[in-house]
């Protein structure tokens, strides 16, 4: 399947109308230069020699060239891609949490004004376009009361974290905050803390909502099976009940649903990262949208959809390892 | 009620108990004004087809009875406390300790995400903080050898165990911190018929040994003529019939009561007529009026049919919710 | 029965409908509120051209740049000079046109793909659902970015992208409700009698699926007015002579430094407040199709 993924994305950029390369110049360019850049890019080989340079390119981990500067693609996007990994990291457990903590709630007072009071929020926050959201959170909390800065990933007066660094051992995650620990500085992770706040909110409050959904309805059935009122029989905790019983049983389908959000997660990360000036690949590709770097396009599409692909196999696999059912 | 039952201590009172259901198209009274009491050591019998009450009835003594459903009227007194009236915490701390429940499927009532002897420390650490894991281990290991169930299966997750030895795991669970009220629903009834007596002759011993008081709430009538000391009959919600074991097998006076007799099967009559009652049970939404069994009655009488007889009290410990014996009362 | 013509008959089909939908509870309203959202919104963008108080896109020859909200102004005006309040009112437009037509082509392709796929069954319906299941697993905002950054600006291609995105949606919920109708013996008889693959396909199946093509549908407009913001933020909208709530948001965004929070806000919640509407009739919808049994 990974396999129709790439292909399509690979007769994105040809098929449709239009010249990748004309495109590219916006009709003011010499026939010459066009030429060149066709022929520099490979573009002008017959289709199916385009096509097997392209898989057997990413085998190698090469996602060809920019029309901008002939520079490496995959450099470049392996360059921007921590920062939307820590993005959808942060923004994933702020959905999560918010939305399970809620979910949970609101199957508890089921009917009652907080049941309501929920799932009116969860239906909410998935109707509020994310940038809108993200405006609205740089004005009040960023702009307003100066609590959180509104743009950019990092401080720019300070040296971004740079990670371990003993003797000739150099090691970095290209995450900030991991790195700021592995530095040691402690005012470093704070500082990355901040900046990472308001677009993780941001993107995990709109994704909030689908989970608030589905735990609740999975825990408002699950709370009705026999084990939980035989628990509750047995005299034990209204605490237990509802997190080693009914939670635990409940969680799997959230699970799932986790790893199908990362679909999700990358496409409002775009957005997110373009409200924010976050450096990362959605914010990469909406640049080389404005440039009409149709060829960087195509690679960071890519790596969008084999990450994603990736995630999902990594959720099936850890479900198969929590289900005792399916593991014994 | 009886002077002879003032000997023996009284365990478990249960006055005017009333159970309603408040679905959308209107209110259903699952139990209806029923009392008895249970004595210490004692085996009391609940019986009546699916609708009867007789599972509610036993899920409200230990304030369980699902949404929507609520005690609207009656006590139901443990030991000097009245059950409906502590808050939610000390029913918490009751529950399991000082009465417990087995449930009727054995297949769904234990956390599959659980091994079996989290199961068992979880509840003994619950309500005994004290108690370490290693001895919590110790006493289920006492009461699978009690049960009947090898050590080791401790290990394993409820989905590895059959039927049969799930409902022994429910039956350990249900004993492990002494309590004196066992309450035990439908324990047999989804189990085939060979494990059906073992569990049962397990209570049975069980009882004893433990000296606990057992409640068995069942369909099945034959089950509790030999099993149990008093017996409760239950029909639309209302007790119908209450008398000592014996004593209903050699005079049973409800027509309902006779007609449970008369349907089951004995072994040693080659030519019985198995002989069912006709009819069906009501509609609780919207009950016959009077007597509850009237339509279903050969021996219906007009004042059957205006209003619900009382309970008359037809022998020392024998009461019987029927006008027929309303001379034989007196 | 006789189509209503005048104002009043259509009135009176309408409320007896209404009541009938209020009765049935939760799902009822939700439906009911969500459908007076998306039906404001449609007439207050239909009738702009004739209640806004002043050109939502034309720059007056001395503007007033940025002004807060007042009497002159309710919204306030923008960097252009431009009343805020009528680009409100006369915003929604793109937004509307872009979901609709997406959901025309959404149906247009996907109802008939899935239809015979999965009532094709074999080779046919795996190829069909395997490229299906690709475009689905995809990213589906980035994919539509892709595909609006190759096919260029204005409202056609943006609801071309949006439904090329979600036509995998209504392929899944046609086909597992195809496969689930054919099995039933009903389709069997009507086989035995001879009757033709098409008539079976119109008449029995098409019929019993209609209520999740629309819940789907509706899922579909939300999400289409969702997607053409984001599109329309990234720079792949519509050109600026034509007032557009997704451009008042792009726009406003480089204005956030001076303060002027009204540019954004009110447009931001008219979207919310559209797709909102999509969205509460969705669920109104599925929970009416789907009760869920509950005590």
């Amino acid at each position: 399947m990974i396999l129709i993924l790439l292909t399509m994305v690979f007769l994105l950029i040809r098929v449709l109308p239009g010249d990748p390369v004309l495109l590219h110049f916006e009709k003011n360019a010499s026939p010459a230069a066009v030429e060149q850049m066709r022929h520099q890019l490979g573009l002008d080989k017959p289709l199916w020699a385009q096509y097997f340079d392209y898989l057997f390119g990413l085998f190698r981990g090469d996602l060809g060239k920019s029309m901008q500067d002939y520079s490496s693609v995959g450099q470049n996007i392996f360059s921007a891609f921590p920062a939307t990994l820590e993005l959808a990291i942060f923004s994933m457990v702020i959905a999560a949490a918010l939305g399970i903590i809620l979910g949970v709630q609101a199957s508890k007072a089921y009917n009652k004004p907080e049941d309501h009071i929920i799932r009116i929020f969860g239906i909410v926050t998935y109707a509020i376009p994310v940038f809108f959201l993200g405006m609205i959170f740089q004005l009040t909390l960023g702009l307003g009361l100066h609590w959180f800065p509104v743009g950019q990933r990092f401080n720019p007066t300070i040296q971004i974290p740079q990670g371990l660094n003993i003797g000739s051992i150099h090691f970095s995650t290209g995450l900030y905050t991991i790195d700021s620990l592995l530095e040691g500085n402690m005012f470093k992770f704070t500082e990355s803390l901040r900046y990472l706040f308001l677009p993780s909110l941001t993107l995990g409050l709109v994704l909030s909502g689908v989970f608030i959904r589905l735990t609740r309805s999975n825990m408002f059935e699950t709370l009705r099976l026999d084990f939980v009122t035989a628990a509750r029989a047995r005299g034990l905790t209204e605490n237990k009940v509802t997190y080693s019983y009914a939670l635990r049983n409940a969680f799997l389908p959230v699970l799932t649903m986790l790893g199908l959000q990362f679909a999700t997660l990358l496409g409002g990360a775009i957005l997110t990262e373009t409200t924010f000036s976050w450096p990362g690949l959605g914010r990469y590709i909406v640049d080389r949208i404005n440039f009409r770097d149709y060829t960087a396009i195509q690679g960071a599409v890519v790596v969008f959809g084999i990450f994603v692909s990736m995630v999902s196999l990594v959720v099936d696999l850890l479900y198969a390892y929590l289900d005792p059912r399916i593991r014994l | 009620m009886s002077e002879e039952n003032k000997e023996k201590p009284h365990l478990l009172t249960v006055n005017n108990l009333t159970v309603e259901y408040w679905a959308r198209r209107g209110k259903i009274r699952a139990v209806e004004n029923a009392s008895f009491t249970l004595h210490k050591g004692e085996t009391l019998g609940v019986v009546g087809e699916s609708g009867s009450g007789k599972s509610t009835l036993g899920m409200s003594l230990i304030r369980l009875v699902p949404y929507p459903g609520r005690i609207v009227k009656g006590n139901i007194i443990l030991e000097e406390k009245n059950i409906l009236k502590l808050k939610n915490e000390q029913v918490r701390d009751i529950r399991g300790r000082r009465i417990s429940y087995i449930f009727q499927d054995p297949m769904t009532s234990l956390n599959p995400v659980e091994k079996i002897k989290d199961h068992f420390i979880e509840l003994i650490q619950t309500h005994e903080p004290k108690v370490t894991k290693a001895a919590a281990l110790r006493r289920a290991n006492q009461l699978f050898k009690d049960v009947g169930i090898q050590p080791e299966r401790i290990n394993d997750y409820p989905h590895q165990l059959s039927g049969g030895m799930r409902q022994r795991v429910m039956i350990a669970l249900a004993l492990a911190l002494n309590p004196s009220v066992v309450i035990a629903d439908e324990p047999t009834t989804a189990l085939d018929v060979v494990v059906q007596a073992k569990i049962l002759d397990l209570l049975g011993a069980l009882k004893e040994r433990y000296g606990m008081a057992l409640i068995l709430i069942t369909h099945d009538l034959s089950i509790v003529l030999e099993r149990s000391n008093e017996i409760i009959v239950m029909y639309a919600g209302r007790i119908v019939e209450q008398s000592p074991s014996t004593d209903l097998y050699s005079s049973t006076q409800h027509p309902y009561s006779q007609g449970l007799l008369k349907s089951i099967p004995n072994i040693e009559l080659a030519d019985q007529k198995l002989e069912a009652i006709e009819g069906s049970p009501p509609d609780l939404l919207h009950p016959p009026s009077g007597c509850r069994f009237w339509p279903r009655c050969s021996y219906v009488m007009p004042e059957c049919r205006a209003e619900e007889p009382p309970l008359f009290q037809t022998g020392k410990n024998h009461l019987v919710r029927c006008y027929l014996y309303t001379e034989q009362s007196k | 029965m006789t189509k209503p013509t005048t104002k009043k008959s259509v009135l009176s089909s309408i409320l007896p409908g209404l009541n009938s939908l209020a009765k049935r509870g939760l799902a009822g309203w939700l439906i009911i509120v969500g459908a007076i959202f998306v039906a404001a919104i449609v007439v207050m963008t239909a009738i702009s051209p004739w209640i806004v108080p002043y050109n939502p896109v034309e720059i007056p020859s001395s503007p007033k740049i940025l002004a807060p909200p007042s009497m002159q102004h309710f919204f306030g005006t923008n960097d252009l000079g431009q009343d805020v309040f009528s680009r409100v009112l006369s915003g929604g437009g793109v937004m509307l046109q872009v979901s609709i037509l997406s959901v025309i082509v959404c149906l247009a392709i996907g109802v008939p793909l899935g239809l015979f796929a999965s009532y094709a069954g074999g080779a046919v319906d795996r190829v069909v659902g395997l490229l299906m299941d690709s475009i689905y697993a995809f990213p589906g905002l980035v994919l539509a970015i892709a595909i609006a950054a190759m096919l260029g600006r204005g409202v056609v291609n943006m609801a071309l992208s949006i439904a090329v995105v979600y036509i995998p949606s209504y392929f899944r919920v046609i086909r597992s409700q195809v496969l689930s109708i054919k099995e039933m013996s009903y389709i069997e008889a009507a086989n035995a009698v001879g009757a033709k693959n098409r008539t079976i396909l119109t008449r029995y199946i098409l019929p019993n699926i209609v209520p999740s093509i629309v819940v789907v549908a509706t899922v579909n407009f939300a999400d289409a007015i969702l997607t053409a913001a984001g599109l329309t933020f990234i720079g792949l909208g519509v050109p600026v002579t034509i007032p557009d709530w997704g451009w008042d948001l792009t726009n406003g965004r480089r204005l956030l430094t001076s303060g002027a929070w009204w540019v954004i806000t009110f447009p931001g919640i008219m979207i919310i407040l559209l797709a909102l509407g999509f969205t509460l009739m969705g669920d109104g919808l599925s929970e009416l199709f789907n009760p869920r049994l509950e005590q």
